[in-house]
């Protein structure tokens, strides 16, 4: 029974990796960068939710639309001003970009915030599932956890596949050229993508605040690059992918932290990674691209 | 004839550089000698060396070989607590601080040397950002591996664990020397200003000599066109792994540097996390890829930055940040460098209307 617990747990842990990988994913298929203050995004998104419901009182609901509108606007903000000048660039300096990008965001969260953690409300009221008599217990934020994220990958999928705007972004992620040629504007499909991206962050966001509620302005920096890893497990530039390796790697992550070791349990998430990567080098999923002369 | 001069200017630039670290050093002197340092500044001499030599190294692999890393900062871990490892074991053995120290830095550096080739054989297979997620990977797994490490020591020899200390099974005199997450306590304060500014030198002698040489041309060939480098007879995976092991073990050198600078030397996310990595990439990058004489320079004034801006309290890491944006879109942004080449350009012509 607890072994499935800890599945449970680690199914839902790796579903907030799995979302936050997918605007990894999106952002990498389709700008071809690393864009490293993605993780930070998830931590704004959590103070903002923070905010609107322990500090100003308000409902839950509104907390997470906050979340999810300042994060929006947030990211495309950041593209519009430091990433889009930079466009054809060298891949390096974008990195490093991203990288002051997210400096900035921590400290400005450090300025406003301070550095002590805050206690955050689940913003889940659902009471705990119990199965078999009692002894399985799965909490109300794992379920909604799993559940939403289910919700986002079908709306995701079907968006990509259904819509001219989701058209239009895989033609981007195939070739930059010539979708211009086609008269798909490139600068608005990276903007919806940096938007749809940093949405998913929020919500990624309020959800780990509400299973592990403490918040500092460095909370998101260590999901931000597992599920980076998630993302390049399942191959990056790939949503399916995405999934499973944000899936994978929870379950991983949590079964190794209650079987094995705690303090070894990101030590043992990262060599998984690294035998994977040796065994297929674009990862799970990803597409095996030949070189040419 | 020609091949002299270019061979001419090469060293020219390279004694500049070899000047440019021996003019700081005379200046700190002098500065020092005259009263001027503070204690604030005193304390960043050693970091800014450690940080310099972890520059000129990565921009090795980066720079020179063109594989991007995130993972220096475990190769600087591996060579701190092998480094200081080696001076509090051998305390009984080697009486004398120094020639301990000095041993040390070579123990360091052989231990992330064996990192850097354990390492880099399978991971320099990969490319672009599946190796840099991969080194990063491997960096956090040996931080994550030193944090359940403990090494004991008594008269039966040395005992090692990855559990707690009570199952090292020590005798009674016997000394913890790796304490699992609280590393390694009471090592010798054993570096100096003039101890770093010697390694930074040796460091550069070794690397520009290196980029210079035929094996360095071989490695910059790979960097420039890999398949074109194969057709022509270059060994991709031997120079590749020969310009990651020597980037990793010039780290381990930094590292047993940086250790013996603390008195307490833990694996902390701060120290040697990727964190830390990607502030030493950041040197590299600022400092210009493949300039070694620019990483040099950035690493000083970047680490010095954050320090002189104490004065400002909790605003030194906000415009740390901004400062890193805007150099970088000033720098590279295609519409700036456009910009920049205009505004030569206009300066040009009017000195040219001014001649004439």
């Amino acid at each position: 029974m607890s072994f499935l617990s800890y599945l449970i747990n680690g199914i839902s842990l790796g579903s907030i990796y799995a979302i936050i990988a997918l605007g990894y994913t999106m952002v990498y298929g389709i700008a071809k960068m690393l864009n490293f203050a993605h993780g930070d995004i998830i931590m704004v998104g959590g103070f903002t939710t923070f905010t609107v419901v322990s500090t100003m009182g308000g409902n839950p609901i509104l907390g997470i639309l906050a979340a999810v509108v300042v994060c929006t606007v947030l990211g495309v903000t950041i593209e519009r001003v430091a990433y889009k000048p930079l466009r054809g660039a060298s891949p390096l300096a974008v990195l490093i970009t991203a990288i002051g990008v997210s400096y900035l965001l921590q400290n400005v969260a450090l300025l406003i915030f301070g550095s002590n953690s805050k206690q955050f409300t689940s913003v889940v009221n659902i009471p705990a599932l119990k199965l078999a008599d009692g002894q399985l217990s799965i909490s109300g934020v794992t379920i909604v956890t799993i559940i939403s994220c289910i919700v986002i990958m079908t709306l995701l999928t079907t968006f990509i596949n259904k819509t001219k705007m989701g058209q239009a972004m895989l033609a981007v992620s195939e070739d930059k050229g010539a979708a211009t040629l086609m008269g798909i504007d490139v600068n608005r499909t990276i903007a919806v993508t940096f938007a749809i991206g940093s949405a998913l962050a929020a919500i990624a966001g309020v959800l780990l605040c509400s299973a592990y509620p403490s918040l500092t302005p460095y909370t998101g920096s260590m999901p931000g690059i597992k599920a980076f890893v998630a993302a390049v497990f399942g191959g990056i530039g790939s949503i399916p992918g995405a999934m499973i390796g944000g899936i994978i790697l929870g379950v991983i992550e949590n079964l190794s932290k209650a079987y094995i070791s705690s303090q070894l349990s990101d030590a043992i998430v990262f060599s998984v990674l690294i035998i994977v990567l040796l065994v297929r080098p674009t990862g799970i999923l990803g597409k095996k691209i030949h070189e040419k002369v | 004839m020609k091949m002299k001069s270019v061979k001419n200017k090469t060293t020219i630039q390279n004694l500049i550089t070899y000047a440019i670290v021996i003019a700081f050093w005379v200046f700190i002197q002098i500065w020092s000698k005259t009263g001027h340092m503070t204690s604030l500044l005193n304390g960043l001499l050693v970091p800014i060396c450690t940080y310099v030599i972890l520059a000129i190294s990565l921009n090795l692999t980066v720079g020179i070989l063109g594989e991007l890393s995130l993972g220096h900062a475990g190769f600087m871990c591996a060579g701190a607590f092998s480094g200081a490892f080696f001076t509090k074991a051998m305390a009984d053995v080697i009486p004398s601080v120094g020639v301990r120290f000095a041993i040390a830095l070579f123990v360091g550096a052989a231990v992330a040397a064996v990192f850097g080739v354990l390492i880099g054989i399978p991971v320099l297979r990969l490319k672009g950002d599946y190796l840099a997620i991969v080194t990063l990977a491997f960096g956090e797994i040996i931080k994550n591996l030193i944090n359940v490490f403990y090494v004991g020591k008594d008269s039966r020899g040395l005992h090692f664990s990855m559990k707690d200390v009570a199952s090292l099974n020590l005798e009674a005199d016997g000394e913890v020397i790796i304490k699992g997450a609280q590393g390694i306590t009471g090592t010798p304060k054993a570096s100096t200003f003039t101890i770093g500014i010697i390694l930074v030198l040796i460091t550069l002698v070794i690397i520009l000599n290196l980029i210079n040489s035929r094996t360095g041309r071989a490695i910059m060939a790979i960097r420039d066109n890999r398949i074109a480098a194969e057709s022509v007879g270059i060994n991709i995976t031997k120079y590749k792994l020969l310009a990651f092991t020597i980037s990793a073990s010039i780290a381990g050198v930094a590292g047993v540097l940086y250790a013996h600078n603390l008195s307490s030397l833990a694996a902390t996310t701060k120290n040697f996390g990727y964190n830390m990595s990607i502030m030493i990439l950041v040197f590299v990058v600022l400092g210009g890829i493949g300039n070694i004489r620019g990483s040099i320079i950035a690493a000083v004034i970047l680490t010095a930055l954050p320090e002189m801006l104490r004065g400002l309290n909790n605003y030194r890491m906000l415009i740390y940040a901004v400062v890193l944006i805007v150099m970088m879109l000033f720098n590279s942004a295609p519409k700036s460098i456009e910009m920049r080449e205009r505004l030569v350009e206009t300066i040009k012509g009017k000195k040219r209307k001014e001649a004439a």
